[in-house]
């Protein structure tokens, strides 16, 4: 019983001494093209220096061809392919998904987050990064404070339409 | 001066597959940052004036070298040439960077017989065997000149970027499959392995046939043979660097003369 004691209250050590959590809207705008295709998508965050710290989500085409699971085209998220995707292994459990409908996507993220999880609380910018095949590619920042209250925005004009960050201790 | 004009003329056209600064020679890669299972690239080799549009010749690719992300050569496959210009495949079965590159390394030679010039070039090997002993006014030259692009199959790595210490050569700080409009790239020229130090470098945009001006970047190495370059905007650039010694390996040749040219692809931002 005290051994198991000592067990349950070292686990509770082991969390991070804070919570945080961002809740992410992304959305993707309707657009009157003759040839549309939804957009690979990829969010995560980083840090001053640009270096990728987190990969929140990364949508593309899980269809299997001969090309590759519609991986081919990943290196079209410019960004974030240079920043981590061309490094990352995929899929990834919880980040990798298919690609999402026109309409406004919810997402949250806390503390139990593999990568967020691990950082220190502070400043950080979510990026959003679009490409569509046929279209363009788009690409939004939105500071934002890890482990601490507040909310920003940023308002696409082409692949992405508003994308907002609440963030909550 | 008819006459004149037509020797002159006739100088030129003889002089032309020997001066390989008299056009601009390249090679393009159909991308150069991909991904998948097993992508491929496409090459398009040529000898042009205008950046990077086949009109003049097709680059010979008999020395074509393609080195492989784990240092090994792989071979081209579905080589053609045309009229204008001479494409070939590479598939890029290996995740990493492979470098495309032409390297030639010839003798050339020079020497009246019959009271005719006489113009000769092939390789070390084959001088000794197929310009006379005893040839009149002789007059021997070495070249070595590479032409070379570079493209990643996922992540990059450096294996494949290592110089061969023999002539001028690019070696890259900045990594070049990572190279993005209004960013700082820095390389480094050598000549045998050791910094080529004020070396005039020449920095070409593609797409010149859109626009007025060749719009060249001029810079110099520095003492390390270093050079750095902030892009101005995306596309496929040209750079090219030329030099001369008198370090031959042949005995009779009195100079060597050094080329090189890279094609880079800089992404926007």
């Amino acid at each position: 019983m005290r051994v198991q004691l000592t067990i349950a209250l070292s686990g509770l050590l082991a969390l991070p001494a804070y919570s945080a959590e961002i809740q992410v809207n992304v959305q993707i705008p309707q657009l009157n093209v003759a040839e549309y295709h939804r957009p690979y998508v990829a969010i995560w965050v980083e840090g001053a220096d640009q270096k990728a710290l987190a990969n929140l989500a990364v949508w593309y085409q899980q269809k299997s061809t001969s090309e590759g699971h519609g991986t081919k085209w990943l290196p079209d998220l410019r960004q974030w392919w240079r920043r981590s995707g061309r490094t990352l292994k995929v899929p990834v459990d919880g980040v990798t998904g298919p690609t999402r409908p026109v309409g406004t996507h919810a997402l949250t993220f806390g503390n139990q987050h593999p990568e967020l999880g691990k950082l220190p609380p502070g400043d950080y910018t979510l990026v959003v990064e679009a490409a569509r095949e046929v279209g363009g590619r788009e690409l939004l920042k939105v500071p934002f404070k890890w482990g601490g209250a507040g909310s920003g925005k940023a308002q696409g004009t082409s692949e992405l339409g508003l994308v907002t960050v609440a963030s909550k201790p | 001066m008819k006459k004149t004009l037509k020797l002159a003329a006739l100088a030129l056209a003889l002089t032309l597959p020997f001066a390989a600064s008299a056009h601009k020679a390249w090679l393009q890669p159909s991308q150069t940052v991909l991904a998948g299972n097993n992508p491929w690239v496409t090459v398009d080799a040529a000898v042009s004036n205008d950046l990077f549009y086949f009109n003049h010749v097709p680059l010979k690719t008999d020395n074509l070298a393609i080195t492989a992300p784990d240092g090994s050569n792989v071979a081209a496959q579905n080589t053609a040439t045309g009229k204008y210009r001479t494409v070939f495949d590479v598939e890029l079965k290996q995740a990493g960077t492979y470098r495309i590159g032409v390297v030639n390394n010839y003798v050339t030679g020079s020497w009246e017989e019959n009271g005719q010039n006489k113009r000769w070039r092939g390789t070390e090997a084959t001088f000794a065997t197929e310009v006379p002993k005893n040839a009149k006014n002789l007059q021997v030259g070495q070249s070595v000149s590479r032409v070379e692009t570079f493209v990643t199959n996922g992540s990059p790595n450096e294996t494949a970027l290592k110089p061969a210490g023999v002539g001028l050569e690019l070696v890259p700080v900045t990594h070049p499959n990572d190279l993005f409009a209004g960013e700082e790239a820095k390389f480094r020229f050598q000549i045998d392995g050791k910094p080529a130090a004020n070396l005039d470098v020449e920095i070409v945009r593609g797409g010149t046939r859109y626009r007025n001006a060749q719009d060249e970047l001029k810079v110099k190495t520095n003492a390390q043979g270093e050079f750095v370059v902030t892009w101005p905007e995306a596309g496929m650039y040209w750079i090219e660097a030329n030099s001369q010694d008198d370090k031959t390996t042949v005995k009779q040749a009195k100079q060597r003369r050094l080329g090189y040219v890279a094609t880079l692809e800089v992404l926007p931002q």
